[in-house]
């Protein structure tokens, strides 16, 4: 076979690819069809793996096996970590996938030194710039998402002033290598700055802010790949970052929606500083608590049950003492839903996939636009682990920092319950109103430990 | 311009609309997997890191090649490993008490 009819053979098991890609994100449409999804992707991901291999341009196979190999040692146990877990290995998987898209463009300037052209240096920066930020801010999110770095936003005075010099100074540089690409001290000085860059970018940001830095940091991720495309000429990598790129996007422009926040004030980095502490008033405010066996003959009296999951079941890993909740109550012929606000949890989903994880059914979990109005309707609306999205200061106190952010309306219920640790208000330093209102019962306790207590009471009937 | 610049903006102007039409049907209730999903599709930059690492050009790129190759082709498998993972636990409650 001649080279050029290879290569014609590589490109078409390529166009199959990409047609496998996009197949594999149409069927995710819906869960029934969605494993057929995951499906297509192998299939059209092994045929590009498989046709590159066979590219004439090979001259050397021994370090590709072995790091074949170790890629598949490192990604099996990456995929088989626990669902609580999956927030941070997400971040990690763009920290590897924008590093691997920044390796690729570094590699590709110290082949083609002598003959870049300006137009090619401009693409190859700009592309090693984007992965190699993203590839240190996703470490940092995932450092936070694990804890190992703490999970408040860490920030300082002229903070975004630094950091969009460095920014600035990034892509001075960059623009330095187009001017004269032959001045290759300045390439490494550039990824440096740029990795730094990264770093800044997401340290001030704060945990419960995570859902839409992920989602952004997964559309930068998709991007860089996408741009590599541009640089290597590879149709198959600019589409499969463009899907990438736009899933990314689109998610993060749910998760601003969700949050009411504007895509500048999130592509700026000025997130995380909305935070003011709003030392209001200290009005003496009565709060009313119920023990677990309050709590299970008023549910047990209930018809209509609606449960909002948090950030702090996933915590508690209440999810599982939730499940037995749900099916002791659905034994008594009461109807239980689950309302899931979009940012809830830590990542796009979050709340869906714990709850999927201790097998309650999907067409129990419910949007929030889809259950608002159900509200006045629900006897019972039990909150674990959930705060500023239940917050009916964003409703109506303009002062409020949240004030403009769609809540989940549960305090139109006849009755709220509220589980939670003490009254010291949530993550985000906001107090909520919602724990005063008459028909408001504060259920201390740990989230885990108060639902089990409510399942032991419910089961002794 | 080079011709291949516009030829590649033409294809990823489509892409992106493609990506777009279908990423908005994409359920809520799967947007967890849809990222992971997503991350194991644009881990197929692998197989430039393939080239990069089997042309062994230099040393350097040859390393730089092998360290892309493994961190690409880990997020690949890893990737489709989770996505199925957790959409098996998604069930429908009908399909439950079947």
């Amino acid at each position: 076979m001649t080279e050029l009819a290879l290569q014609q053979y590589l490109d078409f098991a390529y166009i199959v690819a990409v047609v496998l890609f996009i197949l594999s994100l149409k069927l995710l449409s819906s869960p029934a069809s969605a494993r057929w999804g995951v499906l297509a992707g192998e299939i059209g991901a092994a045929l590009a793996v498989i046709a590159t291999l066979f590219n004439p341009e090979l001259v050397q196979y021994k370090w590709i096996i072995i790091s074949l190999v170790i890629g598949a040692g490192v990604g099996v146990p990456l995929g088989m970590v626990h669902m609580t877990a999956v927030p941070q290995r997400t971040a990690l998987s763009h920290a590897f996938g924008a590093m691997s898209a920044a390796i690729i463009g570094i590699a590709e300037y110290y082949v083609g030194t002598r003959q870049v052209t300006r137009f090619e240096m401009g693409e190859i920066s700009l592309e090693v710039i984007i992965g190699s930020l993203t590839f240190t801010g996703s470490l940092i999110a995932a450092g936070k998402l694990q804890e190992v770095l703490p999970q408040r936003p860490i920030v300082y005075r002229g903070q975004n002033i630094v950091s969009l010099s460095i920014l600035a100074g990034a892509l001075g540089l960059a623009v330095a290598l187009v001017v004269n690409p032959a001045n290759t001290i300045l390439f490494p000085i550039m990824v440096l700055v740029a990795l730094i860059f990264g770093v800044m970018l997401v340290t001030p940001i704060g945990g419960a802010d995570m859902p839409t830095v992920i989602s952004l940091l997964n559309s930068y991720a998709g991007f860089s790949a996408a741009l590599l495309g541009f640089v290597l000429n590879s149709k198959v990598l600019v589409v499969a970052g463009a899907l990438d790129g736009s899933s990314g996007f689109i998610l993060s422009v749910i998760m601003c929606k969700a949050m009411n926040r504007s895509f500048t004030n999130v592509m700026f980095g000025a997130f995380g500083q909305v935070q003011a502490s709003s030392a209001g008033v200290k009005e003496e405010r009565v709060v009313r608590s119920a023990t677990p066996e309050e709590t299970a003959s008023i549910l047990a009296a209930a018809n209509k049950v609606v449960v909002v999951p948090g950030y702090g079941m996933a915590v508690a890993q209440a999810q599982h003492k939730v499940r037995e909740l749900y099916d002791l109550l659905t034994k008594k012929g009461i109807d239980v839903r689950f309302a899931i606000h979009p940012v809830a949890g830590r990542m796009p989903g979050h709340m869906n996939v714990l709850l999927a994880e201790a097998d309650i059914p999907y067409d129990r979990l419910v949007e929030m636009d889809e259950i608002n109005g159900d509200f006045p309707q629900t006897d019972v609306a039990l909150i674990i682990g959930a705060n500023d999205v239940t917050n009916p200061a964003a409703r109506t106190d303009q002062s409020s920092p949240i004030f403009g952010m769609p809540i989940l309306d549960v305090d139109k219920a006849h009755t709220v319950m509220v589980i939670k640790r003490s009254m010291n208000p949530g993550f985000a330093g906001i107090d909520n109103p919602l724990y005063y209102l008459n028909q408001t019962l504060m259920l201390f306790g740990d989230a885990k430990q108060f639902v089990g207590s409510i399942v032991k009471e419910l089961g002794g009937h | 311009m080079p011709p291949d610049f516009i030829s590649n903006l033409y294809v990823f102007i489509l892409a992106g609309f493609v990506g777009f039409e279908v990423i908005k049907r994409v359920s809520p209730l799967l947007h967890t997997p849809l990222m992971s999903l997503t991350n194991a599709l644009d881990a197929i930059v692998v197989v430039a890191a393939i080239i990069i690492a089997g042309r062994h050009e230099t040393r350097l790129t040859t390393i730089l090649g092998a360290i892309a190759v493994a961190a690409s082709f880990s997020n690949m498998v890893g990737g489709f490993v989770i996505t199925d993972r957790m959409l098996r636990m998604f069930k429908s409650g009908r399909s439950k008490q079947s």
